[in-house]
């Protein structure tokens, strides 16, 4: 936890959940695990506020609970994490996502379920029903079968998956959660590792939910609406038989989704869109047979590869040879040859496919920031491991008073380090080798540290002016609300034109250039995000290997 | 310090290694960093694309509804009086939403309300229950007055609850009668 996850986690929290629940979440994150009357003396929140904003946190997933340190009698402690509250910038590519997989029933469901936290399937069809209802014509409403077969969709290819059973105190009660096809294991009374949603074999399983029925829409009055109510509480008393079986996002799919399409779109943009094809078929096929950390997929012999082409792609078989070896003699390694049974075996290369990335992104950030001749020390050294002061200048072809400086700005700002290669035992200056080099890896993690403060800071000045234009943004709502319930009345446009005139023109003017700016700084939120998933990707995926 | 005189630009190895001359030194530093320090290239623009639109729109509305979610909790301090005159443009679905009961089952048993607060919902529900058929009680009220002496008036069979809600009340009424005359035959 650096200080600017911390502070963006903050941040985050704050929008979308309160100030309260912000407070108790970086208490938390500074502080770790702590139970609930160290949390109540050291934030000095009341009772109540700290309970409901804990069940908050528990709600979404921010917050894991856990029997306490010293055995089971010892009250539960809680404790957060960054990661899963710095997914919140990436709700809106998880849901545009499951628009783009499974339409628009797929988007609401994942909407729904990331706003709530985690919900039962019952529930959220119905709720997902109801909304897509209203948004159709009148008199057609949406069938609960279609919401539900939509949600096993999303199951099946594990998008979402089954909460766990929260970790109980004792070990008799812990023995119940457990499925039965594991009896052997015995349950510790203190885990030591909280168990993750996958660790439960039954975390797929779509329960048999009796749902028949279709989306309703709301009406407008407000007796009827008080008098359905009732009539839907005594209708809701029925169970769907999914009781206490909560849903939730399944981050982990998802970022594997992403990660094969900035695959997929970066040998687009190297080679073609053809390799890019055969990239993605070997992805698809090998989709199941992956385990999500492996360093490679399974080998693919290219006669399998050539059947499962799609059928659109009508490209000759010695053409698909020419293509995979031109997929494994690209520098970016790609793809890899494992063998030479059925025509030629290829894996695709994960690690080094994300490793690749990240440093195209860290050259990126250095041509931007520095220019192109600072990019191209950069690369050089990326290359070349350790050079001295007199070699960078000779390699890159630049002259020696500005390959000092560029350097030299390089060094200050940490994106190259020297290394001391002494000739004698004492270190002397005139007798030591002083070699410039870059390491991937740790400028890698400082480029994440600068992500995060960058988005914070972007959050930050978003907020900032808000708050300047806060008069004149309630007003303009004030008066689209009025131009509304006049407009739904049927007024007449001397009207609507006699209350649009409350807006001044040059408030009109400032209005739009701040909405401007707003939506400036919300897209650089969204695009600052994509990187940062790149290189946390890059960064966990050496974590594992290590 | 000897060597605060002399020594003072020597540095303590030889700079010549290092490929720097004494005369490229960058300028010392008077003073604290500029609070924005001038950039000599500019940033790349965003991408802008249906996709980055589809995104921005979503990432709005989500704040949006999370901010209007029970689960955005609210200092009580934010409850002036300016609140309350919005609030009554809001729709009562809305207002009923913020009491938001999680799954019980999936959070540690600290976390629960005292037990006195689970008594105030049933509470609530007898209010509203009588506040919705307020009209109906008043009108069988007027009725048991004038019919005071027949007994119980008809009623349909809709208004079971009703009815024992009012036989509730006439018992009430009955004992509170025979305790007046047990007062009574105690003070003679």
């Amino acid at each position: 936890m650096t200080a600017q996850e911390v502070r963006l986690c903050g941040l985050l929290l704050q929008e979308h959940f309160g100030e309260m629940v912000e407070k108790v979440g970086t208490h938390l994150l500074k502080s770790g695990a702590q139970n609930l009357r160290m949390i109540l003396h050291e934030t000095g929140i009341s009772l109540d506020l700290l309970k409901k904003s804990l069940c908050v946190l528990v709600q979404h997933g921010a917050c894991v609970f856990s029997s306490g340190r010293k055995g089971p009698g010892s009250p539960t402690e809680y404790r957060t994490s960054c990661d899963r509250i710095l997914r919140i910038l990436r709700y809106p590519r998880y849901i545009y996502t499951a628009k783009t997989l499974y339409g628009d029933t797929g988007e609401l469901i994942i909407e729904e379920l990331l706003q709530r936290g985690h919900m039962t399937m019952s529930s959220t069809v119905k709720t997902v029903a109801d909304r897509l209802t209203q948004n159709m014509e009148d008199g057609r409403s949406m069938d609960y079968n279609d919401v539900s077969n939509s949600f096993s969709n999303l199951v099946e290819t594990h998008f979402l998956q089954r909460c766990p059973p929260p970790p109980r105190a004792g070990p008799k009660e812990s023995a119940t959660p457990a499925p039965p096809p594991v009896p052997g294991t015995p349950t510790p009374p203190i885990s030591t590792a909280l168990p993750t949603a996958e660790s439960f074999p039954e975390c797929y399983k779509v329960p048999h939910v009796t749902l028949i029925g279709r989306g309703k829409r709301p009406l407008s009055s407000e007796d009827v609406d008080d008098q359905r109510n009732a009539k839907k509480a005594k209708m809701d008393s029925e169970t769907h038989g999914d009781e206490g079986i909560c849903w939730q996002v399944n981050f982990e799919r998802f970022h594997l989704h992403f990660r094969d399409q900035a695959i997929i779109s970066a040998v687009a943009n190297k080679l073609d869109q053809t390799s890019s094809e055969i990239v993605r078929t070997m992805l698809r096929m090998s989709e199941v047979t992956t385990s999500p950390s492996a360093t490679c997929t399974k080998p693919l012999s290219a006669n399998e590869i050539f059947r499962s082409l799609p059928t659109n792609y009508n490209i000759a078989r010695p053409i698909l040879d020419q293509y995979l070896t031109l997929l494994v003699d690209d520098p970016m390694e790609f793809v890899g040859k494992a063998g030479e049974s059925g025509g030629g075996m290829y894996v695709v290369n994960m690690h080094r496919a994300l490793a690749n990335l990240a440093r195209a992104t860290l050259e990126s950030v250095v041509q931007e920031r520095f220019g192109s001749r600072s990019a191209r020390i950069f690369r050089l050294l990326l290359r070349k491991r350790h050079l001295e002061q007199k070699q960078v200048e000779d390699f890159a072809m630049i002259p020696a008073k500005e390959a000092k400086d560029m350097l030299y700005s390089l060094l200050s700002q940490n994106l190259v380090q020297l290394q001391e290669v002494p000739k004698t035992p004492d270190y002397a200056p005139s007798r030591t080798f002083y070699l410039y080099t870059v390491n991937q890896l740790p400028t890698a993690r400082m480029l994440l540290q600068n992500c995060y403060k960058t988005v914070a800071n972007l959050i930050e000045r978003r907020l900032y002016e808000s708050k300047e234009s806060k008069r004149l943004l309630e007003k303009s709502q004030r008066i689209e609300a009025i131009l509304a319930s006049l407009q739904a009345s049927g007024a007449e446009p001397e009207q609507l034109t006699e209350v649009e005139e409350m807006i001044t023109a040059p408030e009109k003017q400032q209005l739009d250039a701040l909405r401007l700016h707003i939506n400036k700084l919300d897209s650089a939120e969204n695009q600052v995000d994509e990187t940062i998933f790149l290189i946390e990707s890059y960064v966990n995926s050496t974590t594992t290997t290590s | 310090m000897a060597g605060k005189g002399r020594g003072v630009g020597a540095f303590t190895f030889n700079i010549e290694a290092l490929g720097i001359g004494r005369g490229s030194m960058p300028d010392s530093r008077v003073g604290p960093m500029p609070l924005f320090p001038n950039t000599d290239f500019k940033p790349v623009p965003l991408k802008a694309g249906e996709e980055e639109d589809y995104m921005l729109a979503l990432k709005q509305e989500m704040r949006g509804t999370m901010q209007r979610l029970p689960h955005n909790i609210k200092c009580h301090a934010n409850k002036a009086e300016v609140e309350r005159y919005t609030e009554r443009y809001l729709k009562q679905s809305q207002l009923d939403d913020a009491n938001w009961t999680p799954d019980w089952s999936l959070l540690p048993k600290e976390l629960m309300p005292q037990k006195k607060k689970v008594v105030k919902p049933v509470k609530k529900k007898k209010a509203v229950k009588i506040s919705r058929k307020e009209t109906e009680a008043m009108l069988t009220k007027l009725d048991e007055l004038e019919k005071k002496d027949d007994g119980n008036p008809e009623k349909s069979d809709d208004e079971t609850e009703k009815k024992k809600v009012n036989e509730g009340e006439e018992e009430e009424e009955i004992e509170a009668e025979e305790y007046d005359e047990e007062d009574v035959e105690e003070v003679i």
